[in-house]
């Protein structure tokens, strides 16, 4: 688009160009050899200079200072690199070193839990044997309690009949026919009496 | 006489006639314009560089993004082979592309609207890329002239189209350049001495033309340097990396 107006512009100046010359015919002063000379050797000259101070001087620097600053920056993206490395090695110590701890405090509580289910475990059955022994002592004294129980119930009730036949009626009974009444009575009750 | 658009490209005479023998050397306006120019470019160069340091002030930035671009034209266009012509490549640009500008300045004299000063740039330019060519690859540079894969019935009419175009080299170099910045400053002339013949009342539209125009023409002073530049690239690479 801006090429298309250029050019448009530049057949338009022509244009004028020419009815400029037409009144002026004063021409082109670019094609007048007078100071072709001159202009040549003064650009010569200045152009040459500029070419030699610019490549001896300055553009030497700008590309040293250029390099500088790139191996600046290639260096300082190099230690960036070598830090982030570095603290990732020390993440993953440290996470390893928590990860152990971890490990190491969970042993530590299974050990001591076990301990004490151990202990736990040991008295209880301590105390469950001692609980049996007294129980079986127990029961055994009840055993014996219950079967010393008729006899002794038989004896006072034999002591008692003879007691009261004697007082009612008078008449010394004999101890053995009143036992024998007695024993059968108690077998027959027995039931009602013990319960079992 | 300060209404011919052409005025402004006359030379004259500053200070004394110098003669060399029979050579009239003397300094004109061109040559004080020359001077300015690569004082300038020196001038600014030598600020960029003085304190060189790690973090680039705004004219050392300047500095270096010149450097850059010309040293990425280069290599993109011409390989890395073309490095040792980088000084000569980033002076031409620099000092054309100066040139130009300068000539951007009402009352200065734009030393690049002038065929002689283009030509013999292009000139050396086209005679030292075919040395160059020459010492690279001997008598085989002639090559160029007979691109391959052509049918041999074709091959002595594509051969002269050949040399004839890299004859023209210098010739449509400088032509392009000289003639970009005459018809440019013309035409702002032109459209300059419009506003003041159409006077208060019709002279506002070839001001603002000519306001437009001078938007275009610092365009162009910069494009053309680029091209000439990148041209001086590519013959460089013809005849540095030669392959068709």
């Amino acid at each position: 688009m801006i090429k298309k107006i250029f050019f448009q512009l530049i057949f338009l100046s022509f244009l004028l160009l020419g009815e400029a010359f037409a009144s002026e015919s004063a021409g082109m002063p670019q094609l007048n050899p007078e100071f072709w000379i001159s202009q040549i050797f003064w650009l010569i000259l200045t152009f040459g200079t500029l070419y030699v101070v610019l490549a001896k001087l300055i553009l030497p620097k700008i590309s040293a200072n250029l390099e500088t600053r790139k191996s600046q920056i290639l260096e300082n993206i190099e230690s960036a690199e070598k830090h982030r490395e570095e603290s990732e090695q020390k993440i993953k110590e440290y996470d390893k070193i928590i990860q152990d701890s971890k490990i190491e405090a969970k042993n530590y509580f299974n050990k001591a839990r076990e301990k004490i289910l151990k202990d736990i475990n040991l008295k209880k059955e301590n105390l469950d044997k001692e609980l049996n022994k007294e129980i079986k002592k127990a029961e055994i004294e009840i055993e014996d309690l219950k079967n010393k129980a008729p006899e002794k119930i038989n004896k006072i009730a034999i002591e008692v009949s003879t007691d009261l036949i004697q007082q009612l009626i008078g008449v010394e009974v004999n101890n053995s026919s009143i036992s024998a009444i007695v024993n059968d009575l108690s077998k027959k009750d027995k039931d009602k009496y013990y319960g079992n | 006489m300060a209404t011919n658009p052409m005025h402004q490209f006359e030379v004259y005479r500053i200070g004394p006639e110098i003669k060399l023998g029979e050579i009239d050397i003397s300094f004109t306006n061109a040559s004080l314009f020359m001077v300015i120019s690569s004082i300038a470019i020196l001038l600014v160069f030598n600020l960029g560089t003085k304190k060189n340091s790690l973090i680039p002030s705004k004219i050392q930035l300047l500095a270096e993004l010149s450097y850059t671009f010309v040293s990425k034209m280069i290599s993109d266009t011409a390989g890395s082979k073309a490095k040792p012509y980088f000084s000569f490549i980033f002076s031409l640009f620099m000092f054309v592309l100066f040139c130009n500008m300068f000539g951007m300045i009402p009352y200065t004299f734009t030393v690049t609207s002038h065929i002689i000063v283009t030509f013999m740039l292009a000139a050396f330019i086209f005679i030292g890329v075919t040395i160059i060519g020459f010492m690279k690859h001997g008598i085989g540079y002639l090559k160029l002239f007979v691109p391959s894969g052509v049918p041999i019935v074709l091959l002595p009419l594509i051969v002269v189209i050949e040399i004839i175009s890299y004859l023209s080299r210098p010739i449509s170099l400088s032509v392009r350049l000289f003639a970009n910045m005459m018809a440019g400053h013309t035409m702002m002339k032109v459209f300059g001495g419009f506003v003041i013949s159409l006077g208060i009342i019709g002279g506002w539209l070839p001001l603002s033309f000519s306001v437009a125009l001078t938007g275009l023409e610092i365009l162009v002073a910069f494009l053309q340097a680029y091209v000439f530049a990148i041209l001086t690239c590519i013959y460089l690479n013809d005849a540095l990396n030669l392959h068709h």
